[in-house]
C-alpha cells in the first residue's frame, strides 16, 4: 500500500461530499483523509483526499471518481512537486513544574500557544505528517488530554494552478429521435 | 438546438412549477411515461392532464421502472416514469438500480415532501436523493420552481449520453406549487461531464496492429454495441475480417445468431463454443462488453493466452477487472467504424490476419457441442422446447422479455434473435419480475411489434399486477409463463451443489393439485385471455392461438417439466475451462488442433 494525495476540483452544491464519501465507501476504498473547502473560483470547491492504495485500485478510485457528473478535475499531487500541510490544535496536562518543558518543545517545532490554563496548555500546529507525528510524541509524556486534527491539505509548487482550464457550457442537445 | 415544444405555456408567461415541470418534458421530447400519482407529486398531474404526453398509469412504481426500461431499451430512447415521494419513491429502486447495471436510458421524476418539510421526517417524506446516489447515474433535488427546466434539460442529456443510465430529479411539491417562468435552457451547465466518444486514433491503429497479429482472435460483444446502434458496423468489421463473434446476454440480437461466425453466448450458461473461442483466443476484442465475473468465471484462469482491447465508453470499464493491452475510449459505434477504416487500409496494403486454424477449430467446436437439451419424460413439456416453438412462430421480428433465471437462460438459448433490440432482459442486476412490466414498456415504445414477454412461475408472480394496466391501456402484450412450480434455477444449484434438498424453492402445496394460483384464471381476472399447455403437441396451437389474439394482452400458462436444467454450466466461482456441456459431461477440445 502506497499513500497517494488526490486533489479534487468538485462543484459546489450539496451532496457532494455524501457521493464522494459513498462511493469510497460503496467500492472498498480507504479515505486516510478528506479535507474540503472553497477555492479561487466561487463555483468550486477543492477536496484534498488521501488514500492508501496500490497503483491499480487508485486508478480505478480515480476513473469512478471522475464519473461523478459533479468532479470537475481529479489530479494526483506528487509528493516532490507538491507542499502539504495539517493543523493540529492539542491540548496537554502542564503545571508550573513542567510548563516550561513543553514551551520547549513548543518553540522547538515552531509550534505556538493558543490557551494557557493553571495545568494545561493548547497548542497549535501546521507541517506535514512527520512533523506532526514527532511533535505528538514529544507531548505524549505530559499527557494529551485532547486532539483535534484538520484532513491533509496540498497544493503543486511552481507558477501553474489545476483549477486554470475555464470550462464552457454545453448547448442543450435536441430531443432524440425515435429509433 | 431545436426546442419544439408542443403544450403550453411560452417561454417567459407566469406558470406554476407543475406546468413548468410538464413543458419541459414536453420539450425533451418525452411522449409516454409511465407513473402513479400520489400527494407530494400530485401538482404535476394536473397539467399532465392537459398535456401531449401519454400517462400510463400503473399498479406499483416498480412496474413503472421496468416499463420505462423496457421502453427505453426497445427504442433507444429515454424511458420515463413518474411516482411520488416516500414509498412511491422508494418503489422505484429497484428499476433504477436495474438500469444502472444494464446502462438503461431513463428519467424518474419523483415528487418530493414541501421544501419547508424536507428533513422533518414528514409524510410520506423519504431522502430519495441520497438513496439513489449509487444507483443512479445522477440525480438531482429541485425546490427552487425557477430550476425545473434546467434540471430536467440536465436530466435528459446525462441519462441519453456517454454510458447511459437512469437519472432521478426529485422535485419538492413547493416548487411544483410555486408560480414561476418557464425558460427552456440553452446551455446546460455540466463542467464536470465530458463523455469521450470520439476514439482516439493511436489506439486504433494500435487495435488494428494486434488483430493483423493474433491468429485466435475474437470479438466479444456486450450490450453497449446494441446501446450504440452498432450493429451494422458489427457486422462490416466481423465479415471483412472474418473473425468470431460471441454476444454476451447483453448483446444477443447484436449479431445475427443465424450468422456463420456467431459462437453464440459466452459465460456461466454460454454455449461450449463462445465459451472456448474466449477461453483458448489469444486476442480479445472487447466492445462494449464489461468482463462480467458471470462471463469470466474465476478471473484468475480466464483466457490465459489473450491479449486484450477494451472498447467501452466509460473507461472506469477499461481494466476494472481484466489487464487490458489497447484501451480505447470511446462510442462503440465510432470505435468499431474506426477500426474497419484502419484494417481496410491494412488490407488494401495486402495486410489481413490469418484466422483459418482457429475459425476451423471453433466450427468443430461448434459442431460438436450444438445447444441441446435432454427430452423430458413422454408427454411432459420439455420448457426449451417450448421457447423454440415460440421462437419459430412469433420469430425475429417479434422482441422478446424475460425475467431472471432458468427461463431466461433458455430464451437466451432457444430464441434466435437477428435484429438489435429484440432482445430485453435484466443481466446485471438480475431482477425478478422484470419481464412483465419491461414487456408492457417494449409494447408502448413499438406497438407495431409482437412483444412476448418470456417468465418463470417464480418472477411472473413479482409484478403481473401490471397485467391490469396493459388491459385496460390497451397494451396487448404476449406473457408466455414457463411454468415449472418452482424458483427453477435456485432448484438446479440444488440438485446440482446441496444434495438435492429443496429448500424453499417450491411455488406450489407439497403434493397438491389444485394450482396456486391458477394462471390462466388470474389473467381472466386481469381482462387478459388466458390460455393453458399442458403437453408438448399443443404446443404450436397453444401459440398460434395467442398470436392471433392482438386485441387484449394474452397469458399462456405452460406446465413445464420440473427438473430440466439449463446446459451449459460453468458452476460458480469455477474456471471457464470446467464448463459442462450436460450434466457430469465436460467437453474434449483437441488442443492439437490449434
Amino acid at each position: 500500500m502506497t499513500q497517494h494525495t488526490l486533489s479534487v476540483l468538485v462543484e459546489d452544491k450539496p451532496g457532494v461530499l455524501t457521493r464522494i464519501a459513498g462511493l469510497f465507501s460503496r467500492r472498498g476504498f480507504n479515505i486516510h483523509s478528506l479535507a474540503v473547502g472553497p477555492t479561487e473560483h466561487p463555483e468550486i470547491s477543492r477536496m484534498t483526499i488521501v488514500v492508501n492504495v496500490e497503483e491499480s485500485p487508485l486508478e480505478q478510485v480515480t476513473k469512478q471518481l471522475n464519473k461523478l457528473i459533479e468532479v470537475i478535475k481529479i489530479v494526483e499531487l506528487d509528493p516532490d512537486a507538491s507542499v502539504n500541510r495539517e493543523l493540529v490544535l492539542v491540548k496537554v496536562g502542564a503545571n508550573a513544574e513542567t510548563r516550561g518543558q513543553v514551551l520547549d518543545t513548543v518553540q522547538l517545532f515552531r509550534a505556538k500557544v493558543i490557551d494557557v490554563a493553571p495545568d494545561a496548555i493548547t497548542m497549535q500546529i501546521t507541517g506535514n505528517q512527520g512533523k506532526i507525528a514527532d511533535f505528538l510524541r514529544m507531548l505524549e509524556p505530559f499527557g494529551i488530554r485532547e486532539l483535534v486534527q484538520s484532513g491533509m491539505v496540498a497544493i503543486g509548487r511552481g507558477p501553474r494552478s489545476i483549477s486554470e482550464r475555464h470550462q464552457r457550457p454545453v448547448a442543450v442537445p435536441a430531443p432524440p429521435a425515435a429509433v | 438546438m431545436s426546442t419544439e415544444t408542443s403544450g403550453t405555456p411560452t417561454t417567459g408567461d407566469q406558470v406554476t412549477g407543475a406546468q413548468s415541470l410538464v413543458t419541459s418534458l414536453e420539450a425533451a421530447g418525452v411522449t409516454d411515461i409511465f407513473g402513479i400519482p400520489g400527494g407530494a407529486i400530485l401538482p404535476a398531474y394536473d397539467p399532465l392532464m392537459d398535456s401531449s404526453i401519454r400517462h400510463i398509469l400503473v399498479r406499483h412504481e416498480q412496474g413503472a421502472g421496468h416499463a420505462a426500461q423496457g421502453y427505453a431499451a426497445a427504442t433507444g430512447r429515454v424511458g420515463v416514469c413518474m411516482a411520488t415521494s416516500g414509498p412511491g419513491a422508494t418503489n422505484l429502486v429497484t428499476a433504477l438500480a436495474d438500469a444502472h447495471m444494464d446502462s438503461v436510458p431513463m428519467v424518474a421524476v419523483t415528487g418530493q415532501v414541501g421544501a419547508s418539510l424536507i428533513g422533518t421526517d414528514a409524510f410520506q417524506e423519504a431522502d430519495i436523493r441520497g438513496i439513489t446516489m449509487p444507483i443512479t447515474k445522477h440525480n438531482f433535488l429541485v425546490t427552487d420552481p425557477a430550476e425545473i427546466p434546467q434540471k430536467i434539460a440536465e436530466a435528459f442529456h446525462i441519462a441519453s449520453t456517454g454510458r447511459p443510465g437512469p437519472v432521478l430529479v426529485d422535485v419538492a411539491k413547493s416548487a411544483l406549487q410555486s408560480m414561476t417562468t418557464f425558460r427552456w435552457p440553452t446551455e446546460l451547465h455540466l463542467p464536470g461531464y465530458r463523455p469521450v466518444t470520439k476514439p482516439h486514433s493511436k489506439q486504433i491503429r494500435e487495435a488494428a496492429r494486434l488483430i493483423l497479429e493474433a491468429r485466435r482472435p475474437v470479438l466479444y460483444v456486450g450490450g453497449g454495441t446494441i446501446r450504440a446502434g452498432a450493429s451494422r458496423e458489427l457486422r462490416v468489421l466481423a465479415e471483412m475480417t472474418g473473425m468470431p463473434v460471441v454476444t454476451t446476454l447483453m448483446a444477443l440480437g447484436a449479431f445475427p445468431d443465424s450468422h456463420p461466425q456467431h459462437l453464440g453466448m459466452p459465460g456461466m450458461h454460454g454455449t461450449v463454443a463462445a465459451v472456448a473461442g474466449l477461453q483458448k483466443s489469444d486476442l480479445i476484442i472487447s466492445l462494449g462488453a464489461r468482463f462480467d465475473d458471470r462471463v469470466t468465471g474465476n478471473l484468475d484462469s480466464f483466457a490465459p493466452g489473450a491479449k486484450v482491447i477494451h472498447a467501452d465508453i466509460d473507461p472506469a470499464e477499461i481494466g476494472k477487472n481484466r489487464y487490458t493491452d489497447v484501451p480505447i475510449v470511446g462510442d462503440c459505434r465510432e470505435v468499431i467504424s474506426d477500426l474497419v477504416v484502419a484494417l481496410k487500409a491494412e488490407a488494401d496494403a495486402g495486410h489481413s490476419g490469418d484466422y483459418e486454424a482457429w475459425v476451423a477449430f471453433l466450427s468443430g467446436v461448434k459442431k460438436k457441442y450444438p445447444l441441446g437439451y435432454e427430452q423430458s419424460p413422454a408427454g411432459t413439456l420439455a420448457p426449451q422446447h417450448v421457447i423454440e416453438r415460440l421462437s419459430a412462430i412469433a420469430g425475429p421480428e417479434a422482441i422478446y422479455t424475460s425475467g431472471v433465471g432458468q427461463h431466461q437462460m433458455w430464451a437466451a438459448h432457444f430464441v434466435q434473435y437477428e435484429h438489435p433490440r429484440t432482445w430485453l432482459n435484466s443481466g446485471g442486476l438480475g431482477t425478478m419480475g422484470y419481464s412483465v412490466p419491461a414487456a408492457m414498456g417494449a409494447k408502448v415504445g413499438r406497438p407495431d411489434a409482437t412483444v412476448w414477454s418470456i417468465d418463470g412461475d417464480g418472477c411472473f408472480q413479482m409484478t403481473n399486477q401490471e397485467l391490469a394496466t396493459c388491459a385496460i391501456e390497451n397494451i396487448p402484450i404476449k406473457v408466455a409463463v414457463i411454468n415449472n412450480e418452482s424458483l427453477g434455477m435456485v432448484r438446479q444449484w440444488q440438485t446440482l451443489f446441496y444434495n438435492q434438498r429443496y429448500s424453499n424453492t417450491n411455488l406450489q402445496r407439497q403434493g397438491g393439485v389444485v394450482r396456486i394460483p391458477d394462471f390462466v384464471k388470474l389473467a381472466e381476472a386481469y381482462g387478459c385471455v388466458g390460455l393453458a399447455c399442458d403437453g408438448p403437441d399443443d404446443v404450436d396451437a397453444t401459440i398460434e392461438k395467442a398470436m392471433e389474439i392482438n386485441d387484449v394482452p394474452v397469458v399462456v400458462d405452460f406446465r413445464v417439466h420440473r427438473d430440466a436444467m439449463v446446459w451449459p454450466m460453468v458452476a460458480a466461482g469455477t474456471s471457464n475451462d470446467d464448463i459442462k456441456y450436460a450434466r457430469d459431461l465436460a467437453p474434449d477440445f483437441d488442443e492439437d488442433d490449434l
